[in-house]
């Protein structure tokens, strides 16, 4: 559905690597080219006309943003470059002044390599330990494991609210509630939630969040960092410079601004913003409840298409997106997709940056297909007919 | 040489690669990767005064990494270091498009147009930058 909505569909090309990032459809390069073409000044510099034009819009994504993940606060809402850096930010500039030595934060295998690393570093610079909650046979997180895995030490739990291999959801309100009923913050990577799922931050209760504007539609270079505003307030800038600061005459008499911009250093992705409001407005415009429905009608065609395919080893049968990993038989991950690059459809070979899951489900690599709500049944007929063919992938995959 | 005993040599070196095993301490150990892909190997490499006397390897990659791996190591055994480093830059030429010397090359000449296809350009080359390394490092 919704095809023409977007340029790159009118070439021939199956594009089934939506959890990568998106397509853009054309309102969303109209805003930005809309932005660089009639009104390029910048913001907040609100001393004529076409500066405060800039500002509008800039600001006018922030409430979208808000209403979008129906945030409380609009200081709430920050720009970021995306998930990674939200995370980071999360991180960096919040936890590692709260954590202490010995302090646990429970992740996942399944986490990807932005929700793993910055833990990490703080392993190193603070000693603090990172745990894991254990998956179940089908991967997923259960509260049940989530309980058994809290102990006294647990300060933080931060999970993907969708993974981007299995594509599982996490019972994330639940989690929350638990998870403060024992004086534990919740930090929820969105990335591949937020353009899938209705995501309501008052809701789910989550301490922060983070997410990309590229993979729902929107620009690359783009995202947002949700914080509940009495976090935020102690979250200490990573970037500091122009625009943050209110005044600073000596080291000891530096001010900054207030929430959110005092988190936006320097000239901001101004087009990026600009264009991810576009995108939220378009996502709104299609629906949530649609763009899943339609999302799980295509996987579930696409599954029952796959399984009687002896040589296709499905990894998550089960899965609450459209994501759908596999392997060939004996075939390289890598290989396969070389093979289907041949007819013009994009897919994705390895471990989509979750390197430490192969512990859990046993394979380094897979195949990755994934779906969003503008693929189509005859786009996974011309995928499965070629996969179906094990004689054909071998001839041609070199 | 024609495409299908192209398809057939490269074929047969990745179903049946040479030397893919783990090799001692008395072998030179290097890592190559490719940064865009998940092509990862461990390459080993002997060295007996100047000339190559073994080379292992191990890891996961693809088709044409690992067929490339074991055309390299059947070529490059024996051969002494300035020799081995002469064979990898006519490989390089030939990858990126320029001339380079076939006879020298051998059945290495199976990717000669591999250039067309600029996102295997690095899957053929895998091998060659790692042992190019391990060669360099030793002449230090």
């Amino acid at each position: 559905m919704n095809r023409e909505d977007f340029p790159l569909l009118k070439q021939d090309i199956i594009y089934l690597d939506n959890s990568a990032t998106s397509l853009k459809p054309q309102c969303v390069i109209d805003a930005m080219n809309d932005y660089y073409t009639n009104y390029s000044a910048n913001a907040h510099r609100g001393d004529y006309d076409l500066s405060f034009k800039v500002d509008q819009a800039y600001e006018n994504t922030r409430e979208l943003v808000k209403d979008f993940i129906n945030a409380k606060y609009l200081e709430e809402i920050v720009f970021t470059a995306g998930a990674t850096e939200g995370l980071n930010w999360i991180v960096k500039g919040f936890f590692e002044n709260y954590l202490e030595k010995g302090d646990e934060v429970l992740i996942t295998t399944s986490e990807h390599a932005s929700n793993v690393l910055p833990w990490f570093n703080l392993v190193k610079k603070l000693g603090i330990v990172v745990n894991y909650i254990p998956l179940d046979d089908n991967h997923y997180v259960i509260i049940e494991n989530v309980k058994k895995a809290i102990t006294p030490n647990t300060k933080v739990i931060s999970l993907a609210g969708v993974t981007n291999v299995i594509g599982d959801a996490r019972p994330i309100k639940e989690i929350t509630k638990y998870a403060h009923d024992n004086n534990i913050f919740v930090v929820l990577d969105g990335a591949q939630m937020v353009p899938h799922v209705k995501t309501d931050v008052q809701d789910l209760d989550v301490d922060f969040l983070a997410f990309s504007g590229h993979k729902m539609c929107g620009p690359t270079g783009v995202g947002v960092l949700y914080g509940k505003r009495e976090l935020l307030e102690h979250l200490e800038p990573i970037n500091l410079g122009g625009g943050m600061n209110e005044s600073f005459d000596n080291p000891d008499e530096t001010y900054y601004k207030p929430l959110p911009t005092r988190l936006e250093a320097g000239t901001q992705n101004i087009a990026g913003v600009i264009g991810l409001g576009a995108a939220i407005q378009y996502i709104n415009s299609v629906g949530y409840e649609k763009i899943e429905e339609q999302e799980k009608k295509l996987r579930k065609y696409l599954i029952d298409k796959l399984i009687p395919i002896s040589h296709i080893d499905i990894i998550n049968i089960e899965s609450d997106s459209g994501i759908v990993a596999f392997n060939v038989d004996k075939i390289f991950s890598q290989d396969v997709a070389y093979f289907l690059n041949k007819y013009n459809i994009c897919v994705r070979a390895g471990n989509h940056c979750a390197k430490i899951l192969k512990s859990s489900v046993g394979v380094t690599n897979t195949v990755r297909v994934s779906l969003y709500f503008y693929n189509t049944y005859e786009e996974i007929d011309s995928l499965v007919e070629l996969l179906s063919d094990y004689d054909k992938i071998v001839k041609e995959m070199i | 040489m024609d495409q299908e005993t192209k398809r057939e040599i490269i074929m047969e070196n990745y179903m049946h690669p040479v030397n893919r095993r783990r090799s001692d301490d008395s072998y030179h150990k290097t890592n190559t990767a490719n940064s865009s892909c998940i092509d990862n190997i461990d390459i080993y490499v002997k060295f007996k005064n100047d000339v190559i006397d073994d080379i292992t390897f191990e890891g996961e990659a693809c088709a044409i990494s690992i067929s490339a791996t074991s055309i390299m190591i059947n070529n490059l055994i024996g051969k002494t270091k300035d020799e081995a480093l002469k064979y990898i830059k006519e490989f390089y030429n030939m990858t990126d498009g320029k001339e380079y010397d076939g006879e020298l090359l051998q059945e290495g000449i199976v990717y000669e147009d591999i250039y067309k296809q600029g996102n295997r350009k690095t899957c053929a080359t895998l091998p060659f930058r790692g042992i190019e390394k391990a060669i360099l490092e030793s002449l230090k």
